[in-house]
């Protein structure tokens, strides 16, 4: 097998190409992270992320992911299940405006969330009205951060459903189960490896989220300021080391989570490959999209 | 409920529950928004709208957008491709690390990743000064630009293309091999048509983040009307200079290029045979 695969031209010329490549654009800027937190000591990069405003920016920034992948977890599931399992005039359409979110610039979606949660937009006058501000509030960064995180567990999961053999939920009807024991059991635990990869995706995604989150929080240090706006501050100030320190932080995380996510798809790929039976061939074209499952983080 | 056995499906009215929560949902998240861009783009009336579209600095922005576009996705094309083929015809070690590598872009926040690039190229970077000093002039100027939205914008096409190449397996190129096609006639008779559909979906998808970047090219552009303003960044100046009708009046532009994006890509779905079949 590996003295055919080396039959094959190229192996030089194509290696080389994507080393060189991602050498100059991925490792070596960010390798200047490593170098200008170098620059700093340790009590000075501690002092950095512990300040009372970098501490207020990592809770709102992370309780705000985690809040808006949790309402993705369920919503999400719920819309999948619906463009799956239902037939309604329009399903294509709304089904090909589930990725929206990836599509729209990230400013245009800070407006657009702005425009109708404000308390002169659309429907934050009516929240207006009865006390609760959509928008330049902690809620207008979860609201946003729902929005740019909203396509990730609807396509992780969607194939999922639409992959599950009808005849086992049918099995589990005969045998006594009740519809509600069939989700439970049957379709939920089916689901659930789906389910936490959008999860990280949508958590990972909305951690770093800048563009929808500065139109929709009000921007208030302290209250309303997330840590990719507050390293945006410090570089407006040319305070590189601290907004290097931040960063770095920022950075440990997004690239542990982006880990775990390479290692829940090998392991289900790994899980799938070994169930797969000779009576039921591997496929033999990977269709456009399918590697994406979560699109873009 | 075509082809569903009655006992697996739900009843009526959780049926009718559910459709509704996830309709208002998606209506409330995405169509309503969108709606109110539409909306205040319009509330001063076509003349207005055109002109807002029309301005000089709304089309040096387009342009810039377009250049950036331009440079960032054939590059990329051009990378997935190397990388696809590397990944998916050759055994070497650290292939985990480098598929990983790969994917570093979109786990980096768009902040950092422009911030990245003022550490190296800026005034006070790792290679700025000398740059400086030789009249080189990368961040807050285009160069800069078209560096963050390429870094951005690394993983797509890679991303498409590795799954594709893998499923296909390498006895087609070896035939052609075997035939005595050469290396070159190989790659653009067989490999290059094969791959044209995912090549096409992760062009797309590269395109619509190249021309909607915000948070990578907002670092590095100095923000200069006129000069270093993308559509994103120009809608955010006419937004926060209170011009609403202008702002959402660009907005639309990038909307639209969303719309086409969407449409492109579920048509290559549909073309591809990826189409969801229906139940």
């Amino acid at each position: 097998m590996a003295k055919q695969r080396r039959a094959l031209p190229g192996f030089g010329l194509s290696l080389g190409v994507t080393l060189a490549y991602l050498g100059l654009m991925v490792m070596i800027p960010l390798s200047t992270v490593v170098w200008r937190t170098a620059e700093l000591s340790l009590g000075q990069f501690w002092s950095t992320i512990s300040s009372d405003r970098a501490l207020a920016s990592f809770a709102l920034s992370f309780g705000a992911a985690l809040v808006a992948a949790g309402i993705n977890v369920v919503m999400g599931v719920i819309v999948a299940w619906v463009l799956t399992r239902y037939e309604f005039p329009g399903r294509r359409i709304l089904d090909g405006i589930v990725d929206l979110p990836f599509a729209l610039p990230t400013a245009v979606a800070g407006i657009a969330l702005a425009a109708t949660w404000a308390p002169n937009g659309f429907l934050g006058k009516y929240l207006h009205a009865i006390g609760i501000e959509g928008a330049y509030s902690r809620l207008g960064v979860i609201i946003a951060l729902t929005f740019i995180g909203l396509p990730f567990v609807v396509r992780t999961v969607q194939p999922v459903l639409e992959g599950l053999d009808p005849r086992v939920e049918e099995a589990a009807a005969m045998l006594g189960a009740t519809r509600l024991q069939t989700i439970r059991r049957v379709i939920l635990p089916a689901l659930r490896p789906a389910i936490v990869t959008g999860f990280a995706l949508a958590f990972a995604r909305a951690l770093g989220e800048y563009g929808s989150v500065v139109f929709m929080s009000g921007n208030m240090p302290m209250k309303t300021e997330i840590t990719p706006l507050l390293i945006m501050s410090k570089l407006e100030q040319f305070d590189y080391a601290g907004a290097t320190a931040l960063a770095l932080v920022m950075l440990v995380v997004s690239f542990g989570i982006l880990v775990a996510i390479n290692g829940l798809t090998w392991r289900a790929a790994e899980r799938r490959q070994a169930i797969r039976t000779p009576a039921e061939p591997a496929p033999t074209a990977v269709p456009p999209g399918a590697a994406s499952a979560g699109g873009e983080l | 409920m075509k082809g569903r056995s009655r006992v697996c499906t739900e009843p009526v009215w959780v049926r009718a529950i559910l459709m509704i929560v996830a309709l208002g949902f998606l209506a409330v998240f995405l169509v309503l928004p969108l709606g109110a861009v539409l909306y205040a783009a319009f509330s001063k009336g076509l003349d207005a709208y055109i002109a807002a579209v029309r301005e000089a600095d709304t089309r040096s922005a387009v342009r810039l957008t377009l250049l950036a576009a331009g440079i960032a996705v054939p590059l990329n094309v051009c990378f997935g491709i190397a990388a696809a083929w590397a990944i998916t015809r050759f055994k070497f070690p650290g292939k985990r690390v480098l598929v990983t590598i790969i994917d570093l872009p979109f786990a980096v926040s768009p902040v950092i990743a422009g911030m990245l690039f003022v550490l190296l190229f800026g005034a006070h970077g790792l290679i700025g000064p000398w740059l400086l000093g030789h009249g080189i002039k990368i961040v807050f100027a285009i160069p800069a630009i078209v560096i963050a939205t390429s870094f951005v914008t690394i993983p797509f096409v890679a991303r498409e293309l590795i799954p594709a190449l893998e499923a296909r397996g390498p006895e087609q190129e070896l035939a052609a091999l075997t035939l005595g096609a050469t290396a070159w006639q190989t790659f653009r008779r067989v490999t290059l048509p094969n791959l044209r559909w995912p090549l096409a979906y992760g062009a797309i998808l590269c395109t619509a983040r190249a021309v909607g970047e915000f948070g990578a090219v907002s670092v590095v552009s100095g923000h200069i009307r006129g000069e270093t303003n993308t559509i994103p960044l120009h809608v955010e100046i006419l937004y926060n200079d209170f011009q609403y009708q202008a702002a959402f009046a660009v907005a639309t532009i990038l909307i639209g290029i969303a719309l086409a994006t969407l449409i492109g890509k579920s048509f290559i779905e549909w073309h591809a045979g990826r189409g969801r079949p229906s139940h």
